[in-house]
């Protein structure tokens, strides 16, 4: 078997030991699925929130959620091997280091992926079978939200891989993820919003939603709101974005390039990582 | 055609020369043991070896092929590698952590068993290797070392941890590698014991490699004495002339009941027909120079040049 997916294959029966994936598909499936049956409450109303609605609430949820999730998984990668003493024997195997960063990307990703369709999925089953939206209004926009998620989730994988690789400690290693999350999740909008309120509105508007497209998470909204076809999701900074300056390609396009170029780079770091 | 040939290499790090102009091969079926304190040069020699590191200096080949070269990662099948306090994963059992190794090396579960029970760890195999002691762990590690029958073996510290009798039962491994054909390299600075499995022994200190040979020829290069002890009753008295320069004052005032011959390895025989015409001797007991001695010998110069600079 190739090196590649042994490594990989490890990785996801790890993940299935430490009850990482359980764990993860039950977070998301309690969060989807409540979502989904207590949305409508906000409103004053009773039972299943439109699909509209608990698509805009998932998907903020998974901003939040799923980069945490996949830095906590990754980020000690291929710093913990080298703590443990793994590292250095695993690559005096028929193995290359590409070999290894790029089989356990696939294994961790392996590990969010299945965990994501879980979760999100048995909220989709939830109202598919109980609400009165039918399985046809459903499947697109459930489908956009895991697809997205998936990738959302790699990108920060393939982040916590470059964490991973250029780190010496695995402590060090595990705050630079919380910094990460906390920049990309919390302080880059913060940041653009407090720059558009402190200049009033004059930087060129045609440049702000450009600057979106440097962080993965604003892209998957985008990517996701702009998917329910309505502008009213578009709340805060998103609406910046607001009149379909990107197509959906180019948002993929941006969400593959943030998917490609953080692994691209820990691929460099690592094959100069001094053992 | 060696093993390994390791010609004129030298490694350095930023200003701190780690490897300095070393030399040496290994043939088949051959046990080298390399010796030399913390810092000496020991663990980046073996990195150089496996290919993780590429010499600033010299050529390294290892099967006729330079180890840090792409095209050397087929060969990796052949190398079995045991590096000083591996941890493995923890999580999972003994059987599993070797077959994740097998597997990148292309063998299965029926080699992995059968290594296990060599080993004496049939017992343990479906515990999580979390919960095995030292010496557990650190047989397996010379398990997953010797998965694929490698041809050439690469030992550093392999019994840091283990008890004698452990100790003993890895060595014998290791003879019994040998016996198949299997080249060793044995990197260790716990020296007892060790002298009797090493055809060749490389004593290396501040990065260079300080001496070179069987332990015959380095007792001969060492000129160290060979001492031999005597016990009896009138043993001065009756010491014949011509061997009295030889004795040794050891601080024991009754030289009539005990004393100690010291002498060059020449002087070996010499000491042998004494011990043979004195019929007062009751026990004797010869003191050649050992691995520890002649260790301690040829790392002499290095520690005295590092006092006076």
């Amino acid at each position: 078997m190739n090196a590649l997916l042994i490594v990989a294959g490890k990785e996801y029966q790890d993940g299935l030991r430490n009850r990482w994936l359980l764990a993860i598909a039950v977070i998301l499936a309690l969060l989807a699925i409540g979502l989904a049956v207590f949305g409508a409450a906000a409103a004053g109303q009773s039972g299943f929130a439109p699909v509209a609605t608990t698509i805009a609430s998932l998907a903020s949820l998974a901003v939040f959620i799923v980069p945490l999730i996949a830095l906590m998984l990754a980020y000690d990668a291929l710093v913990g091997e080298a703590e443990n003493g793994t590292l250095l024997l695993l690559l005096t195997y028929p193995l290359s280091r590409d070999q290894l960063l790029l089989g356990k990307w696939l294994g961790h990703g392996a590990i969010l992926a299945t965990s994501t369709i879980l979760g999100f999925g048995s909220a989709a089953v939830m109202m598919g079978l109980f609400s009165d939206t039918g399985w046809t209004g459903l499947i697109q926009p459930f489908l956009l939200l895991i697809l997205s998620s998936i990738l959302l989730g790699w990108c920060f994988i393939g982040i916590a891989y470059l964490v991973s690789a250029v780190v010496q400690e695995k402590s060090k290693a595990a705050g630079l993820a919380l910094v990460i999350w906390l920049l990309f999740v919390l302080i880059f909008d913060m940041g653009l919003l407090g720059i558009l309120v402190a200049t009033g509105g004059q930087i060129s508007g045609e440049l702000f939603p450009w600057l979106l497209l440097l962080n993965p998470t604003d892209i998957f909204r985008l990517l996701n709101l702009q998917g329910l076809g309505g502008e009213q999701a578009l709340t805060g900074l998103m609406s910046v974005a607001s009149g379909g300056i990107f197509p959906a390609w180019g948002l993929i396009g941006a969400m593959l390039t943030w998917l490609l170029l953080p692994v691209s780079i820990a691929l460099i770091c690592f094959r100069r990582r001094a053992l | 055609m060696s093993v390994l040939q390791l010609e004129n290499v030298a490694k350095n790090f930023g200003d701190l020369k780690a490897i300095q102009n070393i030399s040496y091969s290994l043939e088949e079926g051959e046990v080298l043991g390399l010796f030399g304190h913390n810092g000496a040069g020991k663990s980046t020699s073996i990195k150089l070896i496996l290919g993780l590191l590429s010499p600033d200096e010299g050529h390294i080949s290892v099967f006729g092929q330079a180890p840090d070269q792409k095209e050397f990662l087929n060969k990796r099948h052949q190398i079995g590698f045991l590096q000083e306090n591996v941890s493995f994963y923890e999580q999972l059992t003994g059987l599993e952590v070797l077959m994740f190794f097998a597997k990148l090396k292309g063998f299965g579960r029926k080699q992995c068993l059968a290594l296990l029970e060599r080993l004496g760890l049939s017992h343990a195999i479906n515990r999580k290797v979390g919960t095995w002691s030292k010496g557990m762990r650190q047989r397996l590690g010379l398990a997953q070392a010797m998965l694929g029958e490698p041809k050439l073996l690469l030992l550093d510290e392999p019994t840091v941890g283990l008890d004698p009798v452990a100790t003993q039962d890895f060595y014998q491994s290791v003879a019994e590698l040998k016996e198949q054909g299997c080249s060793v390299i044995l990197c260790s600075h716990v020296l007892p014991g060790v002298e009797r499995y090493i055809d060749r022994a490389a004593i290396m200190g501040k990065g260079q490699l300080l001496a070179l040979g069987s332990l015959g020829t380095l007792r001969k290069q060492a000129k160290l004495p060979v001492r031999l002890e005597i016990e009896g009753r009138d043993l001065l008295s009756n010491l014949p002339q011509d061997v009295k320069h030889m004795l040794e004052n050891t601080g024991d005032s009754n030289l009539e009941n005990h004393l100690v011959l010291g002498g060059n390895s020449q002087d070996k025989m010499k000491m042998m027909q004494t011990l043979a015409a004195m019929q007062q001797v009751t026990d004797f007991q010869w003191h050649i120079p050992n691995l520890e001695d002649l260790y301690n010998h040829f790392c002499q110069p290095v520690t005295n040049r590092e006092v006076q600079s």
